[in-house]
Parts: C-alpha cells; structure tokens; sequence
C-alpha cells in the first residue's frame, strides 16, 4: 500500500465519522421534529424546541461536512450519487429549509405558530425520509457509465428504499425521545419515555428488515455477512446490537436520565458499523471503490492537514457549547 | 440536442436564482455581525445602556437573517452535485478541498457559537459572549475568504494541472490556487459590499424612527453610526471597484467589454457610453449617450490609449452583452448615490442637522434597501459577463451540467421558487416588523417563551398573547446583571 492508498482510507473513515456524527446529532433534532405533534401545545412543545435551539445549527454543519468532505475527497462519488438521488436530494433540501427557519419564526409570529409548527415537522420528516431513502439507494445500488450516472429516474425508488426510509424515520425518533428523556423532566420526560419505546421497538424491527433484505436479496452482501472469513468480523454487530437493544430497552423503563440516549447512538454505531461491512471498499456500489472515485493525493493531503488541526477544537467547542446548555430544560423551575 | 440545452438553461436558471436569494442573507449577516461585535464591545467599553438595547435589537433581526442564510447556504453546497455534476467531478479536485476548509474554519465557528451568542447572555457572562459574537462575526468573514477564493478560480483559475481524464488537478503549491489573481480584489469589494449593505440598512432603520420621533436616542445613534459608515466606506468601495475592473479587463477583457458596451474596437481611445440600449443583433448601442474617450482614461489611465472591442471575440465566446451592461450601471449607480447620501450626511453633521433634517431622512429611508440592490447587480455583472464558461477559457458551463432531463429540472426550480418566496418572503416580513419598532430602553434579546435554557434568571415574563409581540414582552430590567 503506498500512502495515496492510505490517504483514500483515511479519508473514507473521515466521511463516515462526519456522516455518524450527523445522523446523531441533527437526528435528535430531526426526531424531536418528527414527534413534535404529539406533544401538548404551550410549555411543552416550548421546551421541546428549547432544548435543541441553541445546537441545531451546529448539528446541520455534519452534513455540510458530509456532503462538501464527499465533494473533495470523492468528487466523482459525489458526482454520481447526487443526479442518481437528485428528487430526494431536492425534497430532503426544501424539508431542511422549513425545518431550519421554524425555529425562528414560531417565536416571531404566535398567530401562526401552529403552522410553523406543521412546517417543523413536515420538514423533519421529509428531511430524514429522503436520508434514509439515499442510502436504500445507494446501497441497492447504482448505474455508473464512462464517470456519469446511467441509471434511469425512478432507480431509487423501491420498497427496499421505502423500507430504509421508514428505518431512519423511526431511528431518528428514537434519538428524539431519548434526548427529550434526558433533558425534560416530570410529565413531559414521561411521555417521552413512552415515545422512546415505541420508537425503539419501530427502529429494531426495521434495521432487522433491513439487514434480512440485505442478506436475501443481494448475493453479494450474503457472501460478506454469512462467508469465513468476513464472518468474523460481521458477526459480532448483529451480537452487539441485540445487547444494546436490551439494555435499550430496559433503560427506557426504568432510567430517567441521559442511559437511553446513549444506548440509542451505541445502537446507531452499529448499524453504521454494519453499513461499513456491507459496503467496504465500495463508496457507491456496485461500480465505484473508494480509490476509483478518490481525489488526487495533493487535494486529500492539503485537506487532512486542516483536519488535523480542526477536528480537535471543533469538537472541544461544540462540546463547550453543549456545556453551557447542560441540565433539563425545566431546570430553573417553571412558574 | 434541443431538450439537452433546454434542461442546461433551466438548470442556469434554477442556480441562478438559488444563489442569489443565498447571497442576500449572507452579504446582510457578515455585515450584521461586525455591527452587533462593535456594539458589543462599545457596551462592555463604555457601559452605556443604549449600546446593549441596540445591540439586543439588532440580536433579534440576525437570528432570523442568518437561519435563512443557513438553510439556503446548505441547498448551495448540493446544488453543485445535483445540476453541475461534470463541473462536480472536474473541479472537485482543485475547489473541493478549499470549500471543505470553508466548512471547517467558518461553518463550525460561526454555528458553534451563535447558540451562546443567541441565548447564551445569561449563562457564560459578558466577556465571554463578547467572545462568542466576535467569533461568529469572525466566521462569515472566513466564510466569504473561502467561498469567493472558490468562485475567484473559476473566474481566473491558476495553479492547476489537466489530468488525463480531464479533472482539474491541483499544482505543486495551494497558494496558486488560493491567491488566484481576481481574489483579493473580489474579497475587498464583497466584504465592503456587505458592510455598506449594513450600513444603509441601519441608516434606513435609524432615519424611519427619527421620522417619527426625533428624539429617540436609539434611533439617533444608530443613524448616525451608518451615517458614518456611508460617508467613509462609500468612497472606499469606488476605488476598490475600479481597480476591481482593471483587474477583469486584465483577465477578462470580454467581460469588460460587455460592461462597457463596446461592440468595436477603438484603435484612437473610446469613449464611456452612460446610457444606451445595447442591441446585440446589430451588434452596437442604439441611443447612446456617450462621452469620448473617457472609458479609455478610465481603464487605461491615458486618454488616447486604444481599447479592443467585441468584434476581435469569436460570437460564440460573447457574454450576454445586455444584462451586464445593465447590471453594471445599476450597482456602479447606487455606487455614486451611496456616496452622494455620505457626503450629504457629512454637510448635515457639519451645520448640526444631522437629526433634524428630514429631507436626508426621507432620503435614507429609500437608500435602505440599495445594498442588496447593488450586491445582486454586481453579481449578475461578474457571473454573466464570464459566460459560457464556468471556468474561465476551459469549460463551458454547456458542458458542467448533470446528465439530467429537463422535467426534472423545471419541477426542482418550481418547488424552489415556490418555497423560497413563500419562507424567505415571510422571513423578511418578520424582519421588516421588528424593524418598524422602535428601538427603546430595556429592549429584551432573543426570547423563547417562558421556560428553557434561554429564560432569563429570576425574571419570567408570561407567555405572550399577541400576535408579533413575543419579543416586546412587558419591559423588564433583564440587563440589570
Ligand atoms: C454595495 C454593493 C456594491 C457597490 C456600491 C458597488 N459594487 Fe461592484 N460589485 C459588488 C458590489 C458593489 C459585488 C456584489 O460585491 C461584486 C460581485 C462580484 C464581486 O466581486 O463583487 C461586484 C462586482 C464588480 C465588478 C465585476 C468584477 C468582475 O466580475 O470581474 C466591477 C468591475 C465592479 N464591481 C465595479 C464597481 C464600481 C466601479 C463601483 C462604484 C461605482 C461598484 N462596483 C459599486
Ligand atoms: C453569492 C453570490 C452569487 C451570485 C448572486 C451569483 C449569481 C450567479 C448568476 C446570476 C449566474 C448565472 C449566469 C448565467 O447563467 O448566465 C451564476 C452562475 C454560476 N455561478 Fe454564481 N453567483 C454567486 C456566487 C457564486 C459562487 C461563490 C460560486 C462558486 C463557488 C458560483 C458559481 C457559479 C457557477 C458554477 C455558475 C454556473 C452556472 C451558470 O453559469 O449558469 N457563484 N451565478
Ligand atoms: C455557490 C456558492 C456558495 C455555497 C455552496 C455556499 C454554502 C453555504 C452553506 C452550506 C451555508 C450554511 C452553513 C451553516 O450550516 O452554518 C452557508 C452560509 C453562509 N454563506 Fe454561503 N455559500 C455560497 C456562497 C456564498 C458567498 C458568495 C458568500 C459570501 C461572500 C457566502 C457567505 C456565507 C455566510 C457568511 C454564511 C453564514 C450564514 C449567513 O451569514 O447567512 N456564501 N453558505
């Protein structure tokens, strides 16, 4: 392996984590929109909102990275998969547009908040839809002919992305009800216990569809799931994951506070833990590797070195800002 | 062939209006952010109260200009994958890696710290909200560094090598492409544009309240801040726009001959056409009003220098003649009427009239929205007058299009203009409410009902009833920390 080959790794691993911590991060915020309507107009709703307004936005720049990380280390990759996607794309962009400017303009115009409160979860619910229907698309697979996407305009949708869509509709209310566990409290962290079970129970039965789809379908991923020697390194995330949805499961019984947040994104990590098997080293199956699609080893240095020197007090601000914000959103009493 | 080209306009079309609507916001919160950081500092400098309340005013205005910028800035970062996907693969290469630091020393900074600065007052302290708005200030102007560094290169690429599968590939040195020739020239005209944006927006804002009550210290100060602005960066913004254009007609002679107007060639110095109606057809300007030789003075420094016009250009390498000839003169005109309102303001304070005479008010009051005005014209100038080519002399924007059929294009353009009149123009409606508020003592920052992270200690102001009022709530003495 010389160091170009080593580089496209690295900054494959890069993309993920940007994508990990974006799923995360603005899936909270996405499900917490996602399950807006089901909480008590007035305080209740406030609080829901209040407890991401000051982070959200931070939460959203994951994805830039995704995508614009995607646009310099994978050009190519980049070029492909977003005509293939192009509807979802547009929908998942105008569903962030109403999602985003919500959090604003509910405070701005009372007469209309029930309508912006509408937007905020029509937007978040598109939004995470058309996510969890990307990667059914890319997963399912993609047409690449002489560096252009070849498929036709209906490619991506299926029941198999539907099914991927439903997944991450479902996980991301998971992540909502579980943050909302973790930062509200009395009646309002009670109902969102309950939300986080049904969620959780919606979010396991769906990443099981999906990975049975995966391994029944797709003669390709069958060999890497259920093959020596992949075998053992793929056998331990289905493992895992039942662990921690067990305990998930327990903790959203009896925990009140941050436990089944926490468990929630052990549970994400796995499931991209298994993505990484299904695909690895494919950046857009079935056609194009990582190293096919990789920027020239100049423009993936240069990049790595402002990595290197950013990722580190990225994260310690974001986790300041986090700080500041720390404790239930009720905590200073409400009177 | 026909609905090939079909789908490439609609698809000019669909970028050209969702960048536009982006810059908006952004040209009017890298300015909003250097104004609420000198606020600041002038509150926690002088301790005087109208600072703070002016500073809280203006608070509530950048939380909504900036989530606009926010979301129609994340449709940018796609819209490049989705409809430019050849350009995509081409460039990314070479721009990728700068728009990616662009994420990772503006985006992060500006979004990590806006949360403490929006809500954060009571919780971190002075001095470190100071340094959470300064930051974010911080952010968009390291934002704009990369981003027109990033549209600079395609203006005036350097620095690169052709792969053999036709990428644009980087060089040996990164400052090649960074430092590309037009970009120090379009950072300085971008960044002043933006603060004069400001500038004659508060000026407007100012001038609207002094109409109605002359005595409104708030209103006074904020005029007369923007006044001052107007007066000094006006002229600044000038002289940076010619050497701007001399540096184009270096490396974009066609882009300056459209701006111009000059079909033909004047071997014995050319003359500077004020007005006219550019008739591309016919290839020359109908009714025009023209003065000799001063465009040669002018972009030559010598009256008799000679100056090429459009006929030594193959037709099929022309830009648009009409539109940048027409966008050109609207931003240089507001360019002069800018200074012309600075000068006055200058006269004004001179005799101590500078609150009392409401002709000038009047006056700024309709200069208010010129920023934007002039930001777009300028824009629509530079981007036009570079076509056909995306990138300059090496690939036409015919062909950095996505293989996509034009239905699909006409449907995403339509839900975009549908969706952004209708979000954006309710955001600038909520705007432009908070605006025809006056500014007064005790103003309250951003408010976010009666709980949460953001309310107050100890103070706890009902929920509100009334329409539009939430951040008018019963006046507390919340900054009486
Ligand atoms: C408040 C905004 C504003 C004002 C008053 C002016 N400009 Fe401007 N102009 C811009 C805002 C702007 C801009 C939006 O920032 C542009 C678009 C791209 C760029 O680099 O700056 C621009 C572009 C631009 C260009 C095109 C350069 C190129 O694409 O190569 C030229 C030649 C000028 N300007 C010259 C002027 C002159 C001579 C002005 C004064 C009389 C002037 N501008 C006033
Ligand atoms: C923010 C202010 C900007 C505005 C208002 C603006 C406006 C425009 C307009 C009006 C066009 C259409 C020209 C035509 O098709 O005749 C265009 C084209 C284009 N611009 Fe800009 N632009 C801006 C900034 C940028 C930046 C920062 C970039 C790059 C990073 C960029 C990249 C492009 C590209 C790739 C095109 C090609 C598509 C085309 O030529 O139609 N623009 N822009
Ligand atoms: C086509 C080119 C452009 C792209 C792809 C783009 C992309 C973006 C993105 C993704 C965001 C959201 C960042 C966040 O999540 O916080 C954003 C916001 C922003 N952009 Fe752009 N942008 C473009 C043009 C410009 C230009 C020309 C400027 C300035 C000269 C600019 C300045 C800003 C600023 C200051 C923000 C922060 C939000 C705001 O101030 O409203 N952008 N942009």
């Amino acid at each position: 392996m010389d160091l170009a080959v080593d580089l496209t790794t690295i900054w494959a691993f890069i993309i993920a984590f940007a994508v990990f911590a974006y799923v995360v991060m603005d899936g909270f915020d996405l499900g917490i929109g996602i399950l807006f309507p089901t909480f008590a107009v007035g305080p209740e709703r406030d609080r829901a909102m209040n407890s991401i307004a000051p982070v959200w936005d931070g939460n959203e720049t994951w994805l830039v990275l995704g995508g614009g990380g995607l646009f310099a280390a994978f050009p190519l990759a980049y070029a492909v998969v977003l005509p293939a996607t192009y509807p979802l794309i547009i929908a998942m962009l105008l569903g962030l547009v109403f999602r985003g400017v919500a959090f604003e303009y509910r405070w701005r115009d009372p007469g209309h908040r029930r309508f912006w409160d509408a937007a905020f979860t029509g937007g978040s619910l598109v939004a995470a839809m058309a996510q969890g229907m990307t990667l059914g698309a890319l997963l399912q697979g993609i047409e690449v002919v002489d560096r252009a996407y070849a498929g036709s305009w209906f490619d991506w949708l299926t029941p198999y992305t539907l099914l991927t869509g439903l997944g991450t509709v479902a996980g991301y209310a998971l992540l909502g009800a579980t943050w909302l566990v973790w930062k509200l409290d009395g009646e309002s962290q009670h109902h969102a216990r309950w939300l986080g079970k049904r969620a959780a129970w919606a979010t396991l039965v769906l990443m099981g569809g999906v990975s049975l789809y995966n391994v029944f379908l797709n003669a390709d991923y069958a060999e890497r799931w259920l093959t020596a020697p992949e075998i053992w390194f793929a056998a331990p995330v289905p493992i895992l994951t039942g662990l921690v949805a067990l305990a998930l499961l327990r903790a959203l019984s009896v925990e009140r506070h941050s436990k089944p947040f926490w468990l929630s994104i052990g549970l994400f990590f796995l499931g991209m833990a298994g993505l990484g098997v299904t695909m690895w080293p494919y950046v857009v199956p079935p056609d194009l590797t990582i190293w096919d699609a990789a920027a020239p080893h100049r423009s993936q240095a240069f990049m790595l070195v402002g990595v290197a020197i950013t990722m580190p007090l990225i994260i310690a601000y974001t986790a300041w800002a986090y700080w500041v914000f720390r404790g239930k959103v009720a905590d200073e009493g409400y009177h | 062939m026909f609905e090939h080209l079909d789908a490439i306009v609609l698809a000019r079309i669909q970028f050209a209006f969702t960048v536009s609507f982006h810059f908006i916001f952004p040209s009017f919160s890298i300015g909003l952010a250097s104004y609420l950081a000198v606020l600041e500092g002038l509150w926690l400098k002088t301790g005087q109260q109208r600072y703070l309340d002016l500073f809280k005013y203006w608070l509530k205005i950048f939380a909504i200009a900036f989530a606009m910028g926010v979301v129609s800035g994340i449709v940018m970062s796609y819209q490049f994958g989705t409809n430019w996907s050849d350009f995509s693969d081409r460039a990314g290469p070479v721009i990728g890696p700068l728009m990616a630091y662009e994420v990772l020393t503006a985006f992060f900074l500006e979004a990590g710290f806006l949360g403490v600065m929006l809500f954060g007052m009571n919780k971190v302290g002075k001095r470190l909200h100071f340094a959470a708005t300064c930051m974010v200030a911080l952010g968009t102007l390291i934002s704009a560094t990369w981003i027109l560094s990033v549209n600079s290169w395609m203006h005036t690429p350097t620095g690169f090598e052709m792969g053999a599968n036709g990428q644009f590939l980087p060089g040996p040195s990164w400052w090649a492409i960074v430092f590309n020739p037009s970009f120090p020239y379009r950072l300085m005209h971008t960044v002043t544009a933006s603060y004069l944006t400001v500038a004659f927006v508060v000026g407007g804002v100012g001038a609207w309240h002094l109409l109605r009550d002359r005595g409104n210290v708030h209103a006074r100060t904020m005029f007369s801040m923007a006044m001052w602005m107007a007066a000094l960066v006006a002229p600044v913004q000038i002289a940076l726009g010619d050497a701007h254009g001399l540096n184009t007609l270096e490396h974009q002679p066609q882009k300056v001959m459209a701006m111009e107007g000059h079909f033909e060639s004047h071997p014995d110095g050319a003359p500077l056409i004020l007005f006219g109606i550019p008739n591309s057809a016919e290839k020359r300007v109908d009714y025009a009003v023209e003065i000799p030789n001063l465009s040669s003075l002018i972009l030559k420094h010598d009256l008799h220098a000679p100056l090429a016009g459009l006929d030594t250009i193959p037709d099929d390498e022309e830009p648009p003649v009409g539109i940048v000839f027409w966008s050109f003169r609207v931003m240089v005109g507001i360019g002069f009427a800018m200074l012309g309102l600075g000068a006055w303001s200058l006269l004004a304070r001179f005799r101590r009239k500078l609150y009392d005479w409401r002709l000038l008010h009047r006056a700024a009051l309709v200069m208010a929205p010129s920023g934007f005005v002039a930001v777009i014209a300028g824009w629509i100038t530079t981007e036009v007058g570079r076509q056909p080519y995306v990138i300059y002399n090496l690939l036409r924007t015919a062909d950095a299009a996505s293989p996509l059929d034009a239905p699909a294009v006409a449907a995403s353009l339509l839900a975009f203009v549908v969706v952004y009149f209708f979000v954006f123009g309710a955001g600038v409606w909520y705007i432009l409410h908070l605006m025809a508020k006056p500014p007064h003592a005790g103003e309250t920052g951003v408010k976010r009902g009666d709980t949460g992270p953001i309310r107050t200690a100890g103070i706890t102001p009902g929920p509100t009833q009334n329409p539009g009022d939430s951040d008018v709530l019963p006046r507390r003495k919340e900054d009486a920390e």
